[in-house]
Parts: structure tokens; sequence; C-alpha cells
């Protein structure tokens, strides 16, 4: 097989901090195949970010840590490459972010042009006078207005879609095979949101790369994402091709999932939004057995003793031994 | 940016405006000059004659108003002691100065730039501990006792280099050391704390996810910038060095403005204390508009006014 661009098993990222060890990343499993964009939705602090990081070897310095499993891309095995050479032969060119947030993400004191010519420079030991011209491109491959001026301009001098325009040309400059956008359209207005996520589509079919879209906007994964892997507590606890998920959400927590998001016309019992009772657990201190156990409604003795596995079950996987 | 030179100008005037002032408030509380001039056994109407000559028969405004004048022109008057002009005297010293000051710097930004990175990139480590130690023992110890540890150790026991006066860059090298230690504690604290910030921004992460070298991030993508909060300081210290620069100059036998100034006070002898700090506050505007510059140059943002 390999039509996927990205294989990652069983992959396990602490953190260590001075409190404990936070089981950031816990045995998570997915794949993307070419073209495709896996969704990774989940609460803030369930893990997505992390398993990013895990994936372009930027894990915090030095409390993070792979502590197991494997990331491989296109087969070549990822988590044991030292930073020289994840730098040099990875980031940038294999895979590429694009970041939360565009106003802080570009260097205020260097011109746009240099920018984005960096990482050209960098992986295609173009010229300066190359890698610019290049640069100049890419700004209207992403369709920044009159790209051969804006190159002198500073980051100061663009709108926050500009800016993220400019990321996306930086990040996909060396047409990468992965490209990983950790909550792109947080930050942004809803119709930039919408520009982004085209820009994304358009750039995705030019170069027919994998894409992980990290978000906790399910709105957003159901519009971009082909399928989507839902977090929790570190853990995946379903994914599933984007339609049967939120037609049919089998894992209990992806059920409260959906069933919070707020539906225009749609009264709820008591005219109150509904949400899953309790909160996640301490990541300090996650219980034994299904991290969800103490909220789920269906819970049984068994789940408080051991994790429920990622079992493939008729094109989704699910880690719920009730639903299984 | 020029509406912001042209403020900063404008406040350097006042400041320089408000020296004069201070400058001349202080020469009249300090004693009679006439005392000095005249000889013991001078008469009470050779006292006045010269009093007339010298204008200080006038009231305090007129006085001020005179000196307001002739400072415009560059006329500080005579020295008493040398009966040369006062600001003559001042400029054959300034290059001097300037010399020992601009070294004592350069010492100080070739050793505050890479102890500030290296403990910001290994925060809390040996190094971190390390610079810190060494920076701090700049600032604990004055530079008169640093001179004198200098010339004991280089220049008597090793005999490597010039204990005293001014020559070729070996005589620069031990006042540069004895005058250019003093900030490194602060320019080092501030540049670390700097990059400990910029190491964590979102723009240096986006540097690492595009595969950037660590070389490139630290010393250019980070450094460039720290320069901001950097040039701040250097601008600071390069002011007091060349107001403080007196103590290394006398323990050096350096001939600069400072000790010229600091012996005129001894003697009373008026015009070259007064060209001496107004000159003095002249360089440090100057100093600060050249700080304000490079601002400009380091930091886009600032360029343009935001």
């Amino acid at each position: 097989m390999s039509t996927n661009v990205l294989e990652v098993q069983d992959l396990q990222t602490h953190l260590h901090l001075r409190r404990g060890v936070v089981k950031a990343v816990n045995q998570v499993s997915f794949s993307i195949a070419y073209g495709e964009t896996l969704g990774l939705i989940g609460e803030s602090g369930s893990g997505k970010t992390m398993t990013g990081l895990s994936l372009l070897g930027l894990l915090p310095r030095p409390a993070g840590r792979i502590v197991g499993g494997s990331i491989r891309l296109n087969g070549r095995e990822l988590s044991q490459l030292n930073q020289a050479t994840y730098a040099a032969q990875i980031r940038g060119k294999e895979i590429a972010m694009i970041s939360q947030d565009p106003m802080t993400s570009l260097n205020p004191v260097f011109s746009i042009g240099s920018q984005v010519a960096a990482p050209i420079r960098r992986h295609r030991h173009d010229t300066d006078q190359t890698a610019l011209a290049l640069a100049t491109e890419e700004l209207h491959r992403v369709r920044v207005p009159s790209p051969a001026l804006r190159i002198s301009h500073f980051p100061h001098q663009f709108s926050g879609g500009m800016r993220q325009r400019v990321i996306a040309a930086m990040a996909t400059a060396c047409r990468p095979n992965l490209l990983i956008a950790d909550e792109p359209t947080s930050a942004l207005d809803v119709t930039i949101q919408v520009q982004l996520m085209d820009l994304l589509d358009q750039l995705q079919d030019e170069s027919g790369a994998g894409l992980l879209f990290i978000t906790h906007d399910l709105g957003v994964a159901a519009s971009l994402c082909d399928r989507v892997a839902v977090m929790y507590a570190g853990s995946v606890v379903e994914t599933a091709a984007v339609t049967d998920l939120y037609a049919a959400p089998a894992h209990p927590y992806t059920r409260g999932l959906l069933a919070s998001v707020p539906r225009i016309g749609i009264k709820t019992e008591r005219g109150r939004l509904f949400s899953i009772p309790g909160t996640p657990p301490d990541p300090l201190d996650l219980p034994m057995g299904c991290a969800f156990a103490p909220r789920c409604d269906l819970v049984k003795d068994r789940c408080h003793r051991e994790s429920p596995p990622l079992i493939d079950k008729g094109g989704r996987e699910i880690a719920c031994f009730e639903v299984q | 940016m020029a509406r912001y030179l042209f403020s900063r100008l404008w406040q350097g005037l006042i400041a320089i405006l408000g020296a004069v002032l201070i400058v001349f408030i202080a020469q009249r509380l300090a004693g009679d000059p006439l005392a000095l001039l005249l000889p013991m056994d001078a008469s009470e109407a050779d006292f006045e004659a010269l009093r007339v000559e010298l204008g200080l028969d006038q009231p305090l405004l007129v006085q001020f108003f005179r000196f307001l004048q002739s400072v415009l022109v560059g006329d500080f008057g005579y020295s008493y002691q040398w009966q040369t002009p006062a600001l003559d005297l001042i400029l054959d010293r300034l290059p001097a100065t300037l010399e020992l000051a601009v070294a004592g710097l350069l010492f100080a930004i070739v050793l505050a730039i890479p102890l500030g990175v290296f403990s910001a990139l290994y925060q809390d480590s040996w190094v971190d501990r390390v610079a810190k130690v060494f920076a701090m023992l700049g600032q604990a110890i004055p530079s008169f006792w640093i001179g004198l540890l200098l010339i004991l150790f280089f220049a008597v026991t090793l005999n490597w280099l010039p204990a005293y006066g001014r020559g070729n860059l070996s005589h620069l090298v031990l006042p540069a050391i004895a005058l250019g230690w003093y900030p490194v504690a602060a320019m080092t604290r501030t540049l670390r704390s700097a990059m400990l910030d910029i190491l964590q921004s979102d723009y240096i992460r986006m540097a690492r996810s595009v595969g950037l070298s660590e070389r490139a991030i630290i010393w250019k993508y980070a450094l460039r910038n720290a320069a901001v909060p950097l040039a701040t300081m250097i601008g600071v210290y390069f002011a007091n060095m060349l107001g403080g620069a007196f103590v290394v100059e006398v323990v050096f036998a350096w001939p600069g403005v400072g000790r010229t100034v600091v012996e005129a006070v001894f003697n009373r002898d008026f015009p070259v204390v007064q060209a001496g700090v107004i000159l003095s506050a002249v360089v440090f505007v100057l100093v600060n508009l050249l700080v304000d510059l490079s601002y400009g140059l380091i930091d886009p943002r600032i360029r343009h006014g935001r």
C-alpha cells in the first residue's frame, strides 16, 4: 500500500513538568493519504496541538518527549530523528505548519519577502535573488495583491487575513507533502475564514499534499475535512469519514460533543444548551481505564479497569467497549 | 519618522538648555572666583574693578542671558588657570574621552551579546550562572579598583600592557576594560530576558516550523528583535561612560575631558568647568539621538511611526 503520506502508530508524547508527567498524547494512531484532509478535533487540552508538534519535532523543550510509537512519513521513521536533521530535511520541506495566530506568527523586524524566501533559500539552496523572485511567485499564488511591491513591506503593514496568506505561502513554498494547520481560522473574521479555507483547499489540490487540520470548531471541520479523528484527554476516541461521523456519531464523547453544538431553531429541554456532565480529567492524573468513563452514560465496570483499544468497525474506528 | 526625530531634537535642546541653567546656578553657589584670580594682598578697589570687568556686578538674570549668548556662539571665555580659550581646552581632550568611551562600550557589547544569548539558551544552567557572576563582578567592584587590579596584574606583574597614558591600541585595553565592565551586567540581563521572551514567540516557532537552522533563528531572527531594548541600554550606558570616565581617566592618567574638568573644579576654573559640562550635555543629547535613530533602523514599526 502506502498511498498514505503519514502513518502514526501508538504515538505517546509526555510532558515532564515540575508537578508531574502529563501524558499529552496517549497511544494515538491515525493515517493521512495524499490529498486527504484529516480533521483532528477536541477540546482545548485534549492533545491536538501536542500531536501536531510531535509530528514537527517541535515539542516544548526540555519538557516534551516522544516516549513511544512511531511516526512514518512516506515510510521514513521520524520519531527518533535529531533536531538538526529534522530542521534540514523535514520541516518546511516535507512537513510544514500553518500556525494559529497570524498577528504574532510573522517576525516584526524582517520584510515579508525575506521571510517567505527564507525556507526557499534553506531547502533549495538558491541565491538570495532567485529565492526572492520565487517568494514573489509564492505570494502571487496565495493571492496577495501586488506581490512585487509587497515583498519589501513588513508584517505590520498587512491585515490579519493577508498575514495568514503570507504564512501559508511561507509554509507551502517548498511543496511539503504534509501540511499541518493548527487552528488557522480561529483568530480570523468569519468571511476571512472562508477565504482561507478556500485557499487551503486550492493549495492542497495543487500539491496533492495531505492536510492535518487541527480545530475545536466542528463546523469548520465539517466543511473542510474528508475524515475526522476525535481526541479526548490525549487519546483518539473515534475516527470516521466526516459525513458518517456527523450523521451518526458512535462514541459517547463524540455524541456529547455534537449534541453540545447549539442549533438555531431547535429548542432543547427547558431551553438550555446541552453540555456533557462533569469536566475533563486532570491531565496529571488520568483515571484508570477509559478516560471518558467518569462522564459517560454507558459506563460499565470494565471501563474503569481497562482502556478500550481503537477498533475498526465498518469503515470507522471506535475506542469504546459498549459501542463495539 | 521625521516628526519623531524632530520631537526628539526639540527635547534634546531643552535638555541642553537645562544643563546650561544648572551649570550657571552651580557656579554662583561654588564660591567667589575673584578670590582665586587676585593676589592675597589685592585691595577692595582691585576686587571691584575685576568684578565689573567680568560682569559679575550685574543682576543674575542679566548674567545668565549674557552667559547663554556667549554659549550659543561657542565662547566660554578663557581658562583662569591656563589663559587659553576654555572650549579649545575641552575640545582638545574630547577625542581622548570619546575614544575611551567607545572602546569601553565595544568591550561591554562584545561581552554582553554572547553572555546574554547563551544565558538565555542555557537558562538556569552553569553557563547562565557563570555569566551572571562574571557580569555582577563588573557591577559590584568600583571601576577605580578594577583599574588598579588590572594595572597590577597585566602591567606590573605580567608586563603585557602599558599602565598609563594614551598612545597606541595597547594603551586603550586596560582602561577600556575598567570602564566597560560595569554595564555588562545590565546589558546581559536585558538581552537575556528579551531573548527568553522572543524564543517563546510564535514567529520563532514559525521560523522553526519551516526548518530554518537554529543558528539563523537565534543569531538573526531572535537577536534582531532583542536589539531594541539592547540599544536603549547602550545609549544610557554610553552617556554614563562619557560622564563617568573621569575616575578611570585619573587612574590611568588618561588625558580626557573628565580629568580636565575635575582639575578645573578644584581650581575654581569656571570657564573650563562650564565648557566641559555643557559640551558633555551636547554629546549626551547627540548619543541619545543616535540611539533613537537606530530604533528606526532596527524596527520598521518605529520607522513607520506606529
